[in-house]
């Protein structure tokens, strides 16, 4: 097993595999710590591995034997061997749904599962990369715990804090979803409001980092985002071990900075370099609103640029309007042969309610965007019905009850047999 | 036009630690045209070889990002704050 040791000022960190960053641009590498652009074109660092001496079958067996959370990934990911025995919020291993409603409604016959990370410690999928980046913190010696959030990252930041017994204080747009608000200040942090929206928020967090009143903070999204972003690996990790250790042939993934969909990609490829998957092809779809849809539209437009937008969706979950990874988004639809798409608020909401009366999974907001445009995406032919296609359901709906405030009461009848069958529900 | 510039950690290299230093010019390409006088270097991290914003780079003048204005042609008042920022923040 290959375990690099990093010096840190006066002492010694254990990143596991991580061996290095290096920048995704240029390929400049630097060694491992609290830097998540490069110095010489601003690109975005990630971690490169040293997975040489890993026996497939070995790996394999010390997978399935592991916890049933993310850590029985440990040896794929920028964590120290002994992670499970560490206090975090242990995300993962949530459940894939075989979702036969769903699939009859929308035509699918090669198998339609929906991945719910609804079922993380704090309802979203969140938890996965703020555990890695709460390990980071740890590994560099920070005290304070942050993050720019559009709310469920404000949450997952606040629960894993608490756990580990360090300070956090977070930074969301003023007017998020009340339920998301409760959900993120109820850890006890602090959870300050940004009079702007969340490219004001990221821009301040920024800045901060910069500032000697940043000093000692580590935001999990910004100066650990290398560590952070790699928590995304193992929606795809469970995927494929979950599908039988094979590949989905289509995935689609919702699109915020693009950053999840990049490592779900990075994921899989680990996964058949290593051996522990076939080799064969698969599409990886990017789905956004169309109030906020800059890859889409670059997408669709056949652009290799991203142009920024000033975001207005209900799925403020994804209202990233300069998403930091949207090339990389580009070139991975189109180097598997996926797609990128959008669709309406009015969508979304109608997505939602399919998902919860066809498979009793109520998504939030990001799930509704993911399966509205699954639909879209088969009813334009562009999504073959007769592939295993995997959705994400990336939170819970209870965080963005407001999407679906209209919904209520089928009657309202007396206490008595005779008012029930008059209401026609006998 | 006389403008303070907001200085990112990984080019303080450039401006001796200093996480703010004042730059003259009445647009953004001035603006790096004169920091890059004084502070030799910095222009090549910011731009690319055809002398277009890197696009991992945000550039705010004042409040405004300068993707929605003109680019390098944005006007920079007098007084104004320049914050040249790593784009790769944030999200998920």
């Amino acid at each position: 097993m290959a375990v690099q040791t990093v010096a840190t000022g006066s002492s010694t960190v254990d990143l596991g595999p991580a061996a290095a960053l290096s920048c995704r641009e240029c390929g400049h590498r630097v060694p491992l710590g609290p830097v998540f652009a490069c110095e010489e074109c601003f690109g975005p660092l990630e971690i490169a591995y040293d997975f040489s001496g890993y026996d497939t079958e070995e790996l394999r067996a010390r997978i399935e034997s592991g916890p049933a959370n993310i850590w029985r990934y440990a040896p794929l990911l920028p964590v120290p061997a002994n992670v499970a025995d560490k206090p975090n919020i242990n995300p993962g291993w949530t459940k894939l749904v075989k979702a036969d409603n769903l699939a009859r409604e929308l035509g699918v016959t090669g198998g339609l599962y929906v991945k719910d990370d609804s079922g993380n410690p704090t309802h979203s999928f969140k938890d996965r990369v703020v555990a890695q980046a709460l390990e980071a913190a740890r590994a560099f010696g920070f005290t304070t715990l942050s993050c720019s959030s559009t709310g469920n990252l404000a949450g997952a930041v606040g629960a894993a804090a608490a756990r580990a017994g360090l300070r956090s204080c977070v930074f969301i747009p003023h007017d998020l979803e009340q339920g998301k608000v409760v959900m993120a200040a109820v850890y006890g942090g602090e959870l300050v409001g940004i009079e702007g929206n969340y490219d004001d928020v990221n821009r301040f967090c920024s800045e901060l980092i910069g500032d000697p009143a940043g000093e000692g903070w580590g935001f999990v999204n910004v100066n650990l985002r290398p560590y952070y972003a790699e928590g995304s690996k193992t929606l795809a990790y469970e995927v494929c071990e979950q599908l039988g250790w094979r590949l989905p042939d289509q995935i689609v993934v919702p699109i915020a900075s693009g950053s999840q969909l990049t490592k779900i990609d990075k994921g899989l490829q680990e996964l058949i370099r290593l051996g522990l998957v076939e080799d064969r092809p698969y599409k990886i779809f990017g789905a956004q609103a169309e109030g906020c849809s800059p890859v889409s539209t670059a997408f669709k437009a056949g652009h290799d640029v991203v142009r920024p937008q000033k975001p207005d969706t209900i799925a403020k979950s994804l209202a990233i309007g300069n998403p930091a990874d949207g090339p990389y988004v580009l070139d991975i639809a189109r180097r598997t042969g996926g797609a990128v798409e959008d669709v309406t608020d009015e969508q979304v909401v109608a997505a939602i309610k399919l998902l919860a009366r066809t498979e009793g999974i109520f998504a939030e907001t990001a799930g509704g965007v993911t399966v509205g445009v699954t639909k879209k995406l088969i009813d334009s032919g562009v999504l073959d019905p007769a592939k295993t296609t995997v959705v994400l359901n990336t939170g819970d709906g209870l965080k963005t009850l407001d999407a679906v405030a209209g919904t209520g009461l089928t009657a309202t009848i007396r206490p008595t047999l005779d008012s029930f069958r008059e209401a026609g529900l006998a | 036009m006389s403008v303070t510039v907001r200085i990112p950690t990984i080019l303080r290299t450039y401006t001796g630690g200093r996480a703010e230093v004042a730059a003259e010019g009445a647009t953004l390409a001035e603006v790096i045209e004169d920091l890059e006088k004084n502070h030799t270097g910095i222009a090549a991290r910011v731009l690319d070889d055809q002398g277009r914003l890197r696009r991992f780079v945000n550039v705010y003048v004042n409040d405004d990002d300068v993707r929605f204005e003109q680019g390098l042609q944005t006007v920079t008042p007098d007084g104004a704050g320049v914050s040249i920022i790593p784009a790769v923040a944030g999200g998920c």
